[in-house]
């Protein structure tokens, strides 16, 4: 495991929005309200997650719902897809699957 | 006659204006949609609370955007709209669909599939790397969320919306480090009779390429890929193509925007086993339809990019006439003067889509070339060479067999983004026509469920 990384998207405006706090990966992030789950995490850090195939890191790939290269879980092993699920405050969330393989969680 | 169950899948330009057209003949469609909000991937609009104009966030088309989403608007009250709902399966005059882990069916006289199209895309080495988006992917950063992919882009691929998507960029204050289109400029200059079929949309396109070059960003026409280059952990660093000259040329960036037009969402009509047919131009299979948007099955009928991409515009004319041969196969008189002029424009549309297929063309010839240690499934990590020796030692002639003997096609995206170069990878080392190759079969769930869903189905 090595350091998620900076920040790898950049706001460009749309600034003046609420801010809200967020957990990921034990780790408290500030997002956006209106934020993609996607956009609130990658505006904190470098990757959503690591490849389950691969050495690399991810960070989505088409951002409308059709790779699927951006699921994260609840604490409690609920999968989210992080482009189209908005950022809410108090979310916690882990980029780690919690158990096995890809299929098999909810 | 009882009141005809008329269904619509999606709520882009072409499902809005298919609404439209049902509702004013006195039916009440049902809308079923995937996305939070109407508008489709075009028309996205952005969140609640954010504040950027309708000219800041679609440029030109600003006046389509208002009147599809007002149009919408008056709409809703008469439509039985259903957002945040997956079509995921069509079986036996039903759509089943999924909204937020409640399963749920529709039975249908007419169903009408506008289900939009996503990126085309063709592996280029390290396309693996984080901060590799789709192009469409890219614009939804910048239009649904105001970010750029990264701090230093570079765009790679062909296609109009690869243009739009850097100078999009470049206005809104992001550095676009270079552009980077594999298709020759003289492509262009040829496709230019078919591109003015449409003038307005031609200047259009002309204003965008003249906006690119007075930016300043480095635009290089008929380079060819060679590498992505990226860390495991810190992502991409930047892109290496072949120049038309020859050069091999290194771009430092952060993040890349890689596309190569649009492919149709075709799985719905696929499970709805609508008949399907190669098209040599695009050199992919997609649905048969007729002039009104009629499928080979009696009762569906498909329209906008999710069966020809025409843009928006043909899209919305599309839907329109997809509703009238619904009404008119259900028996309801359709007024001849209003189809006669969708049906010119339409034709109009066709002509402009083929004009930019010629002036865009896909690199087929990258895909049969890619070095066989490229990964070509980006879902599951699979590489060139092993769908290579499949289709060459394994006798894996066919995409389908292809892709039981190496998963190539299986993972998370389904085969969206890895399915096209797969077939050409097929077609090039078994040295048949990519026709004869075949197409990876749409698959019920056209996205993955969660597992709990599944235990709550009938």
């Amino acid at each position: 495991m090595g350091s998620p990384g900076q920040a790898r998207f950049l706001r460009l405006g749309e600034t003046g929005r609420a801010r809200i706090a967020l957990v990921v990966d034990g780790e408290t992030i500030e997002a956006l309200e209106g934020d993609s789950l996607l956009v609130a995490i990658l505006t904190a850090r470098g990757r959503l997650r690591r490849s389950e195939f691969g050495p690399e890191a991810r960070s989505g790939f088409c951002l409308m719902a059709a790779c699927q290269d951006c699921w994260v879980w609840t604490a409690d092993g609920h999968r989210l897809r992080a482009c189209d699920t908005p950022a809410r405050a108090g979310l916690s969330l882990v980029t780690e699957q919690p158990e096995l393989s890809w299929p098999n969680r909810a | 006659m009882a009141e005809p169950r008329i269904i619509i899948v999606g709520a882009g330009p072409a499902g809005v204006r298919a609404a439209e057209a049902l509702v004013a003949a006195g039916v009440r469609p049902v809308l079923l949609d995937e996305g939070q909000r109407d508008g489709g991937q075009i028309y996205r609009r952005q969140p609640e609370g954010f504040s950027r104009t309708p000219e800041q966030l679609y440029g030109t088309e600003a006046g389509r955007a208002i009147a599809l989403h007002r149009s919408f608007e008056r709409l809703k009250p008469q439509i039985d709209y259903r957002p945040r709902h997956l079509a995921w399966n069509v079986a036996d005059g039903v759509v089943h669909t999924i909204s937020e882990g409640k399963p749920g069916q529709f039975a249908y006289d007419a169903l009408i599939i506008a289900a939009g199209a996503t990126d085309r895309l063709l592996p280029v080495k390290g396309w693996q790397h984080a901060g590799v988006y789709s192009l469409g992917g890219a614009q939804i950063a910048l239009k649904a969320q105001a970010c750029a992919i990264g701090r230093k882009v570079v765009f790679l691929g062909t296609g109009p919306l690869l243009q739009l998507v850097a100078l999009q960029y470049h206005k809104a204050g992001a550095e676009v480090v270079a552009l980077l289109d594999t298709s020759p400029f003289p492509r262009q200059v040829m496709a230019l009779p078919k591109l003015a079929a449409r003038p307005g949309m031609l200047l259009k396109g002309l204003r965008i390429v003249g906006g690119l070059m007075a930016s300043g960003m480095a635009i290089h026409r008929g380079v060819t890929p060679v590498e992505i280059h990226g860390e495991a952990e810190a992502g991409v660093t930047g892109v290496s193509v072949r120049l038309a000259s020859g050069e091999i040329r290194r771009f430092d960036c952060d993040a890349v925007g890689l596309g190569y037009h649009l492919r149709p969402e075709a799985q719905l009509a696929d499970l709805a086993r609508c008949a399907f047919t190669f098209d040599a131009r695009t050199r992919q299979f997609w649905p048969e339809i007729d002039a009104d948007g009629r499928s080979s099955v009696p009762g569906i009928y498909l329209a906008g990019d999710g069966v020809r991409t025409q843009g928006a515009d043909g899209a919305e004319i599309s839907g329109a006439l997809a509703a009238c041969a619904a009404l008119e196969d259900l028996g309801r008189s359709v007024p001849d003067a209003p189809r006669a002029a969708l049906r010119a424009k339409a034709r109009v549309m066709e002509r402009f889509r083929e004009g930019i297929a010629e002036a865009y063309p896909w690199p087929a010839g990258l895909a049969a070339d890619l070095p066989d240690e490229a990964i070509l499934c980006r879902c599951e990590g699979i590489t060139v060479g092993e769908l290579r020796e499949a289709a060459k030692e394994k006798g894996a002639d066919e995409v389908n067999r292809a892709k039981a003997l190496t998963r190539v096609g299986m993972g998370r995206c389904q085969g969206r983004y890895c399915g096209h170069a797969g077939a050409e990878i097929v077609a090039a080392a078994t040295g048949m026509p990519l026709e004869a190759v075949g197409r990876l079969r749409g698959q019920a769930p056209v996205k993955p469920l969660a597992i709990a869903a599944g235990e709550v189905q009938p």
